[in-house]
């Protein structure tokens, strides 16, 4: 049984209306599937429902409304079907279309800000370390417990939104210190200088990691230490594509391992050691569609952060992308505004780049149809793309993606990084 | 007093009485881009039982995995009618059981999770036909 406490109880019992009653049955009911002994409280929330299944989300959030429900916590919104600053890019079902506005909508009434985006930890506004959250998306669960040192368990649709307008979650799972004890750890051994230094590893080797973790915390040893953010992304949104990683620890990057004993809290765990054969093996596994002629480059999976900007823009040196590839950034409309301020939007849509907000070319029909292989940067957009979209792909270092589209054709200028 | 053969013990995550035809998935599935809430089958590319039929029935699998979109997926297939009756699992799974109970909440049908033993595991897919007691126990038929 979960030891509710009497504002708890009121919830329950209609003080704030119908729809907070309602979410907050469903807050006790998935307490008590955790096996949580109480509730505790939140300072966020951000949520994962807004995209667009079904009707079945309208008649959610219709109910969860009802008596006027507001969230209790600032509350952000993740990617949605819709790119509602481009458009024109959308390729579906008007239906669709209009269920999805309409779902947006709903969410937006309870008071949750529009950010749409998979990454508001790339906001200035984000946890701080030790903070209770309720997060959904994957890729921003794996970030708030693991970079951020915030804590979220591995919480669904739905929850998400019960979570903002009660202000409360399950103390049980990731929220408790048990449960963020690395019981795996893999060691990284003999990579060349040039890999461990290069933005290409994070994903692939989140890609492994989440095979051997599955739904455990793993520790990483042997990466250099204090990683950007942009790897520590991509490393976690891989690694919750392969397994059902919350949360892992980079040792001598991430706030909770500042030394492996710290990760593991002292106790003895198995070692699995990677090596550059295995690497290589995984991102092999993530380019099915190597040898097609090029035929689009999907950016920015999750969102593009103004430092993934800035390289972009490095690396493009002023050249344009060959007229017959469509190139894509995805981001969120916050980051493209940063990027419009500093001054990089122009030149990146001189070059012939296509930004796309709020949503994501792997979730909702924005691409235009192609021959051919889609490169992409992403381990998680190589891994959902071929069953969401049916289309060819092939993940490359943001490098070879850049060499390609500028090209015209799929270059490899980062292979001999994997050598072993 | 010894337990029948044909009772299995199990843990009640997701409370709710049913009964169906069992069917087993040998790997863990994402409901969403893994199960098709219109057709109610298995589409997941990779998966062993891609093809599959769930709706209606005793759903036997190791564990839900991946995405936070699962929930919203089986959501939508009790709307449409396409849910299984039941899910009998090894690792209880927050994200298969909040799709559940917003499917009792929104739409009156009670979607109730089981979680079993590997010995229990064993048996529940051996069997034909499961009913499921509100408390957990299965009983095979």
């Amino acid at each position: 049984m979960v030891r509710l406490d009497d504002r708890d109880q009121a919830l329950i019992d209609g003080d704030q209306g119908e729809g907070v009653a309602m979410a907050m049955r469903i807050v006790v009911r998935i307490a008590e599937a955790m096996q949580a002994a109480s509730l505790l409280d939140i300072t966020g929330a951000h949520i994962d429902s807004c995209l667009y299944h079904g009707r079945s989300g309208i008649d959610f959030v219709e109910r969860l409304a009802v008596g006027g429900t507001k969230v209790v916590v600032p509350t952000t919104l993740n990617v949605s079907s819709l790119d509602l600053l481009h458009p024109e890019l959308y390729r579906g079902d008007t239906t669709v279309a209009d269920e999805s506005r309409q779902l947006m909508r709903g969410y937006e009434a309870l008071g949750a800000e529009p950010t749409w985006t998979c990454a508001p930890y790339q906001r200035a506004q984000r946890p701080r370390f030790g903070e209770h959250v309720v997060w959904a998306e994957s890729n921003a669960i794996v970030f708030a417990n693991s970079v951020l040192g915030a804590r979220t368990h591995r919480y669904g649709d739905f929850i998400d939104i019960c979570a903002a307008v009660t202000g409360r979650a399950p103390a049980a799972g990731l929220h408790l210190d048990d449960a963020r004890r690395a019981t795996v750890v893999v060691e990284l051994d003999g990579l060349r200088p040039e890999l461990l230094d290069s933005d290409v590893l994070a994903p692939v080797l989140g890609y492994v990691v989440g095979a051997i973790a599955g739904n455990e915390v793993p520790a990483i040893v042997g990466l250099p230490p204090d990683q950007p953010e942009h790897r520590l992304k991509a490393l976690g949104a891989a690694a919750a594509s392969s397994g059902g990683v919350g949360m892992f620890h980079a040792v001598g990057s991430t706030p909770e391992a500042p030394t492996l004993d710290a990760a593991t809290q002292g106790r003895p765990v198995r070692t699995e050691r990677v090596g550059v054969e295995q690497l290589r093996a995984a991102r092999d596994r993530l380019m099915p569609g190597i040898g097609l002629p090029l035929g689009a480059v999907s950016l920015g999976t999750p969102h593009y952060s103004v430092e993934e900007f800035r390289r972009f823009v490095e690396l493009l040196d002023g050249r344009r992308v060959a007229s017959a590839v469509a190139v894509y950034a995805n981001t969120s409309r916050e980051v493209w505004h940063e990027v419009q301020l500093r001054g990089w939007a122009e030149p990146l849509l001189a070059a012939g780049v296509q930004p796309v907000t709020d949503t994501c070319t792997y979730i909702t029909p924005v691409m235009a149809p192609f021959d051919g292989v889609a490169l992409t940067d992403s381990a998680k957009w190589a891994h959902y793309a071929p069953g969401n979209l049916g289309v060819d792909v092939a993940f490359a270092s943001v490098e070879d993606c850049v060499e390609s589209a500028v090209a015209g054709e799929v270059r490899s200028v980062t292979d001999h990084w994997w050598r072993p | 007093m010894t337990k029948p053969d044909s009772v299995i013990d199990g843990a009640a995550i997701i409370p709710g009485e049913t009964r169906g035809s069992v069917v087993v998935l040998d790997e863990a599935l994402s409901f969403w881009g893994g199960f098709d809430a219109e057709s109610g089958l298995v589409i997941d590319e990779y998966h062993p039982q891609r093809g599959t039929r769930l709706s209606g029935r005793v759903v036997v699998l190791p564990e839900g995995r991946g995405s936070s979109s699962a929930s919203s997926v089986i959501a939508e297939a009790a709307r449409l009618g396409t849910a299984p009756a039941a899910f009998v699992v090894r690792r209880s799974d927050e994200i298969l059981a909040t799709g559940a109970v917003v499917a009792a909440e929104l739409y009156g049908r009670p979607l109730p999770i089981v979680k079993v033993d590997a010995e229990g595991w064993e048996r529940a897919a051996a069997a034909t036909e499961l009913a499921v007691a509100a408390d957990g126990t299965l009983t095979v038929s």
